[in-house]
């Protein structure tokens, strides 16, 4: 018995509905299963990971702290992959961002202007935008494969920024602690709403979402970024130059993730420590495959794997599973997520060891 | 494969069948933010065996919800809050890194209490708590003065934070008190939790030439390496008696426990006051394990060190004592105060190290 | 002496990242990249422990190691080869998975004294004096790791097999044409590097640090994958480099220790950065022209493959 897949002539529009509800199906059924075999009530589990996070509107604020980075991320990186350009070193980018926004409120903490906060996140989304520079630089002229260059200065971003909180970034006054001064008020980027927490990197997330999303679709740019995507030939033919998309995809995807970073920062941390992202950087990436590499998709698959986190916490506290148990809830889901975007392209036959041919879906 | 599979499912299911409390609407909570996992064998277990004791204890006036894992940052207010709204009415946070959080959320929940474990900023409805760590490594380090025949003992520390700096100069301030020239070697690990790295550390340490070894970080392996090099150690957060039962001379156990059982009776009879504990060996908040593997008079006078340091006659940092540089620091007869301990940030004379700053 | 004791000190800390590396060497010279060898690797140690504790013998630890990750690596390989889906994601996907599993099927192993696997001596080749205690005087996974180099070197440049397998890295399209079963090949290739990174995981288990704690791997399964690329997909250039990455962390350690005597302190963090930062200079330098970059580069990395029929 084997599996066989059979492009389809276009990408189903059907299936691009079904499968994130197949994928929801199979998990909830399999995640069932696993909290059975803990001794736990099925479908609390599934209630405090699915619903309960949805209920309060301080918990929808967390939803939004917890998701905008991913879909800031995850939209810049949509837009790489899609032009077949695969940066992997968003979370260094995102490090580098959060560095070089932090240089106003930690070296020059006296200028507090109105300017202060723009200018923070642009430098944040320059930092993010020069280091993906360095693996564009190193693809465009030297050929050099951005996926293991990209994911080498991941490693180096957060090294560096280790070295900046516990060495000269350090607060004088914050008994050796590895931490800075914390961000005038005049460096923080406030809560959108009097209800709650969340702050405007949501709606940074949500316009930039939009914006590239028309971009995308309406604008030469897109179509360049789709073309190049499909066929770099194709793309020379019609004149396009893969050299510059590479540094347009690979400087957008940085900006955004750099973005993200001083964004978090300024507005959720509120000073620089050793360890700013618990991985946004490599989730986001799973967000912009979930989102079909779609801009807008992004903001839903951002605000599930958000939710995920959120609901594994519930589910901690309500029925006393451990953390570990969320973790392999969360990995379920990714699997079957990934696997059922399958039947958007492909036909999938199951096929018997006679050779018959049983159709699937 | 299978069947070994399904068994630890099924081992996995009891543990966590029997860490779940039963719900009780009338009981007042008391609830628990860990930065690692409970099972970590080090920080954090210590956390969760105090959270057991005060269960214990006061179970059927409480319950002790916890989150485990929670990274520092913004995570940790969404976890602390989280347990703000659920009803808990006195929140211990167990981490440094938590400190900001724990603020920011203090402030929006008035009504709760909160406990921030070794921080230095508190509020009206936040309390912080820290223990005496360095009087335990005091008595380790007369031990290692005895014991030592290079008079060279090797420390692998985690970050250079004050708790850290204080605990290598009571451990070498005690080696002297014993052995003059006892020196310390020291090795900045750079992790709280990595066993590999740790396991380096110690390797590095013996191999220059260190025949007693101590350390500031959370797993077991540095007490393993000592066993197979055949040198001796002292345990750090639990008794790491399993992991050198020939190897350990002592070990300075967190226990928590008392601590909390005390603010949760202060709690539930109204005294609950904003305070800065730091508390010791004499409240129960830091235990000496049982002090094996050495001559019996090593052992006793460590029982007598013990015993003073309880009673007050002796403070590990009391003068005659000189910085690194050998400028004087403590007078004869004068004692550090707790501001100098909790802020440590300079080293005394017969550390081998430039402190990183 | 101290000479000797630092190198034995290194081999152990450069195995593990050795081992794994060839495991995804094979798998990325087919064409596949796998980014969950953190995953598997911590798949690996926890398997080997528990197997260990239960059957009293490391050695069969060892093997419940390898079968672990092999298995685990499995899931990846239906997800990317059999349905296509994204490798990239999927092996994030893998490692998230193999971190959350292997802390769930750990916990009842935590603060239990692990079973060491003992060194091996060779007779006669490990009384030479300082070679001898080095090299011949090792544990089971040192002696693989050696064995594992020649072997895949032989088995990449000198076998049919190798030759097929590397032809599908190169250019999956024309493999198939030729009538070699891409899927199939590529299935053992993951399969493999999933058995050395489970491998891997069981040196930190038993060998390394005989303990289970969660989250033990502590970041080797991605200094693995940069080792891959830093050796140029060559399985003697991982060994080489393998003990330079290790060399790096453990003379960050001693240089602390003579630099205290001499009072100078390089930041830890900048030596850490090494590694990788070589990395990414000797991917430019392999990458520099068109020649080299053939020679050296497996051309349909992470490329999907669906076979037309």
């Amino acid at each position: 018995m084997r599996i066989e897949l059979e492009r389809r002539p276009r990408a189903s529009k059907l299936h691009a509905l079904l499968s994130p509800l197949l994928a929801l199906a199979l998990t909830v059924f399999f995640g069932g299963l696993m909290f059975m075999a803990l001794g736990k009530d099925p479908l609390s589990a599934l209630y405090s990971f699915f619903i309960e996070p949805l209920l309060d509107t301080w918990s929808l604020h967390e939803l939004a702290i917890k998701a905008a980075p991913l879909i800031l991320i995850g939209v810049g990186l949509s837009v790489a992959y899609r032009s077949n350009n695969w940066n992997i070193g968003a979370e260094g980018q995102f490090t580098v961002g959060a560095i070089f926004g932090s240089i106003l409120p930690i070296v020059f903490a006296g200028w507090q202007t109105p300017l202060t906060l723009p200018m923070m996140l642009i430098l944040g989304a320059l930092g993010g935008a020069l280091y993906a520079g360095i693996p564009a630089l190193l693809k465009a002229h030297f050929n050099t494969n951005e996926i293991l260059t990209s994911l080498m200065l991941v490693y180096v971003a957060q090294l560096f920024l280790d070295w900046l909180a516990r060495g000269v970034w350090k607060d004088p006054k914050g008994f050796n602690f590895p931490q800075s001064v914390t961000f005038s008020d005049a460096a923080t980027l406030g809560p959108m709403f009097e209800s709650g927490r969340a702050h405007w990197a949501f709606a940074f997330a949500l316009i930039a979402a939009l914006l590239t999303w028309i971009m995308m679709r309406f604008t030469m740019k897109g179509f360049q970024v789709a073309v190049l995507g499909q066929s770099e030939r194709a793309g020379r033919f019609a004149g396009f130059s893969s050299r510059r998309m590479i540094w347009f995809s690979m400087l957008f995807s940085g900006a955004l993730a750099g973005l993200a970073g001083i964004s978090e920062v300024a507005g959720s941390i509120g000073h620089i420590q050793p360890i700013i992202s618990p991985g946004y950087g490599f989730t986001a990436i799973i967000v912009a495959f979930l989102g079909r590499l779609n801009p807008l998709g992004a903001i839903a698959s951002g605000l599930v794997l958000a939710l995920t986190y959120l609901g594994g916490e519930a589910a901690q506290l309500s029925i006393g599973v451990s953390d570990k148990v969320t973790r392999v809830f969360q990995g379920l889901l990714l699997f079957f997520v990934l696997s059922c975007d399958t039947l958007i392209l492909y036909k999938v036959r199951l096929v018997l060891a006679g050779g018959k041919s049983e159709g699937k879906a | 494969m299978k069947k070994l599979l399904l068994s630890f499912a099924a081992s996995a299911a009891v543990l966590v069948g029997a860490a779940v409390t039963a719900e009780a609407a009338d009981k007042t909570k008391v609830c628990f933010i860990y930065v690692g996992s409970r099972t970590d064998g080090g920080w954090t277990q210590a956390h969760e065996l105090g959270r057991q004791e005060l269960e214990k204890a006061l179970g059927d006036k409480i319950e002790t919800p916890f989150l485990e894992n929670v990274p520092e940052g913004p995570d940790a207010e969404r976890a602390i809050e989280r347990m703000a709204r659920s009803g808990c009415s006195l929140v211990f946070t167990t981490s440094f890194g938590f400190m900001d959080a724990t603020l920011k959320v203090a402030q929006k929940f008035p009504k709760v209490k909160f406990e921030h474990a070794t921080g230095y900023k508190t509020a009206e409805n936040v309390s912080t708590y820290n223990s005496r760590f360095y009087e335990g490594r005091f008595i380790n380090g007369q031990i290692a003065g005895a014991i030592s025949k290079k008079g060279v003992g090797g420390y692998i520390a985690s970050f250079p934070i004050p708790e850290v700096v204080a605990g290598i100069n009571a451990f070498v301030t005690g080696a002297r008190t014993v052995n003059p020239d006892f020196k310390l070697k020291v090795v900045w690990a750079n992790t709280w939790f990595d066993p590999g790295k740790e396991a380096d550390a110690a390797k590095a340490l013996i191999d220059q030439g260190v025949d007693i070894l101590t350390q500031h970080t959370d797993t077991t392996a540095p007490m393993q390496v000592a066993a197979e090099r055949g040198i001796q150690a002292f345990g750090q957060a639990s008794d790491m008696i399993k992991a050198g039962p020939k190897t350990q001379l002592s070990a300075i156990v967190d226990t928590w426990g008392p601590y909390y059982i005390k603010r949760t009776n202060a709690l539930l009879d109204g005294t609950w006051k904003s305070e800065q504990s730091f508390d010791g060996l004499k409240d129960g908040i830091l235990t000496m394990a049982p002090y094996t593997n050495m001559p019996d008079d090593v052992k006793a006078k460590a029982e007598a060190t013990e015993a003073k340091i309880k009673s007050g006659e002796i403070a590990p940092f009391t003068g005659p004592l000189n910085k690194q540089d050998g400028t004087p620091w403590l007078k004869a007869g004068e004692k550090a105060d707790d501001g100098t301990i909790l802020g440590m940030n300079f080293y005394v004379e017969g550390v081998e190290d430039k402190l990183p700053q | 002496m101290i000479f000797e004791a630092i190198l034995l000190t290194i081999i152990t800390a450069s195995t593990p990242l050795v081992i794994a590396s060839l495991g995804e060497l094979v798998t990325e010279r087919a064409g596949v990249l796998n980014l969950g060898v953190e995953g598997m690797m911590i798949m690996g140690a926890v398997g080997a422990f528990a197997v260990a504790q239960m059957t009293g013998s490391p050695y069969i630890g060892v093997i419940a190691g390898i079968v672990s990750g092999a298995v685990f690596s499995l899931l990846f390989g239906f997800l990317t080869l059999t349905l296509v889906a994204n490798q990239v994601a999927t092996g994030l996907a893998l490692t998230i998975l193999g971190l959350g599993a292997s802390g769930m099927l750990g916990e009842s192993f935590v603060g239990i004294p692990g079973i060491k696997l003992p060194a091996i001596a060779i007779p006669l080749l490990s009384d030479i004096p300082f070679i001898g205690p080095i090299l011949f005087k090792q544990d089971i996974a040192f002696y693989l790791s050696i064995a594992l180099v020649l072997g895949i070197n032989w088995f990449l440049f000198r076998t049919r097999a190798g030759l097929k397998l590397r032809a599908i890295g190169d250019s999956h399209g024309s493999a198939h044409a030729l009538g070699i079963n891409v899927i199939r090949t590529r299935y053992l290739a993951v399969m493999f590097g999933g058995a050395c990174a489970g491998l891997a995981g069981a040196q930190l288990s038993l060998i390394y640090t005989p303990q289970w704690v969660e989250n033990m791997s502590a970041g080797r399964g991605w200094i693995a994958l940069a080792l891959v690329v830093f050796a140029s997909w060559r399985p003697w250039r991982v060994l080489i480099g393998g003990y330079l990455f290790g060399a790096v962390g453990i003379a960050q350690l001693h240089a602390q220790i003579i630099g205290q005597e001499f009072g100078i302190a390089i930041p830890a963090q900048f030596l850490s950065m090494l590694p990788y930062v070589a990395t990414v200079v000797v991917l430019v330098l392999i990458s520099q022209n068109r020649r080299t970059t053939l020679i050296n580069t497996p051309a349909s990395l992470g490329k999907p493959f669906v076979p037309d029929r």
